[in-house]
């Protein structure tokens, strides 16, 4: 597949697409006449190939897009507050989150997922040093910096520094374990219940869960 | 030793983290809704895509967005497996860039 050539030109983000009309592009003359991209052509053309070729439908690329943007980290959040009104979970979830999260009816996906528990002595942080794994069944499609070069990059030599980036201030006693996913192996943080919940129900526990605290940059905190 | 390809950032410096993220675009849903498809027909693994994503060559990895380099990697399998043809594909790409054809789903 050719390429336009603009070598020098490294101004590109990572966070995917660029749609926005004002900022540069090197020229790409195949492209002036067309308002689609090179790679949305490619999707497209892919697309409609393999649907004339028997290998899915449309309906269910539309069904897998419709189950993907119901699946976000509500779903994990609701597997930490399990986790913190319920001693005999925490350990089955740690132990094997598989078929602990079986028991609340939810599917963590062909891969296995690692729960790694927080304590006062450890906090854990996860990233995808090579790539972009990540929990997906458990948190839905990756966040834009957890797939950019600083936090690949970084996030294994300077996680404090990284941390404080996420205004997330981790004290110098407290270890800080930095988990590398692979395609076969990812994590999942599980976060210290903040102080001052007591007598706070499981579903209210579950939204002071973020995305972030799942992932080991922020911590929970009572709003 | 061997040296460290482009794909391997682990521990080298870079920039602050960007917290701010974007939407996922509607085209950017469908290469992910391919691949999860792809990966339940056993025709693409995820360490195939990534095996892809990893060939496209610094250049390009650093250039594309991150789905551009699914969908550059995905195609450049498919088209290794024989599954789609260079011919079709840019017969298709031409029609869909001229507006001689829409796009299906």
């Amino acid at each position: 597949m050719s390429d336009h050539d603009h070598t020098g030109e490294h101004e590109h983000g990572h966070g995917g697409y660029d749609v926005d009309p004002s900022h540069h592009h090197p020229p790409q003359p195949d492209l002036e006449d067309t308002p689609f991209s090179r790679h949305q052509l490619m999707q497209m053309a892919v697309t409609g190939l393999l649907i004339e070729k028997g290998i899915f439908s449309a309906d269910e690329i539309r069904a897998q897009i419709e189950h993907m943007d119901t699946i976000g980290p509500a779903r994990g959040a609701e597997l930490v507050a399990r986790a913190w009104v319920d001693d005999g979970f925490r350990t089955r979830l740690v132990a094997d989150s598989k078929s602990a999260a079986a028991e609340l009816g939810m599917d963590i996906g062909p891969i296995p997922i690692l729960v790694m528990e927080n304590t006062p002595d450890t906090h854990n942080l996860v990233v995808c040093t090579l790539c972009s794994c990540y929990p997906r069944f458990l948190l839905g499609i990756p966040p834009d910096w957890y797939k950019s070069r600083s936090y690949r990059s970084r996030a294994v030599r300077e996680p404090r520094e990284v941390l404080a980036e996420f205004g997330t201030e981790i004290g110098p006693d407290v270890t800080i374990r930095v988990h590398d996913s692979t395609a076969d192996m990812r994590y999942l943080v599980l976060p210290m219940r903040p102080a001052g919940t007591q007598g706070i129900g499981e579903e209210a526990l579950a939204k002071l869960v973020t995305r972030d605290a799942l992932i080991g940059v922020t911590l929970p905190r009572m709003t | 030793m061997s040296e460290r390809r482009h794909h391997d950032m682990g521990g080298l410096d870079a920039g602050r983290v960007d917290r701010d993220g974007h939407d996922k675009a509607p085209w950017e849903k469908r290469v992910d809704a391919l691949m999860v498809l792809l990966g339940k027909r056993k025709i693409l693994s995820v360490d195939e895509l990534r095996r892809g994503i990893e060939e496209l060559g610094a250049d390009a990895y650093d250039r594309y967005g991150y789905y551009e380099r699914w969908m550059a990697s995905m195609t450049n399998i498919l088209l290794e497996k024989r599954i789609i043809e260079v011919s079709e594909l840019g017969a298709r790409m031409a029609e869909l860039e001229s507006g001689a054809r829409t796009e299906s789903p």
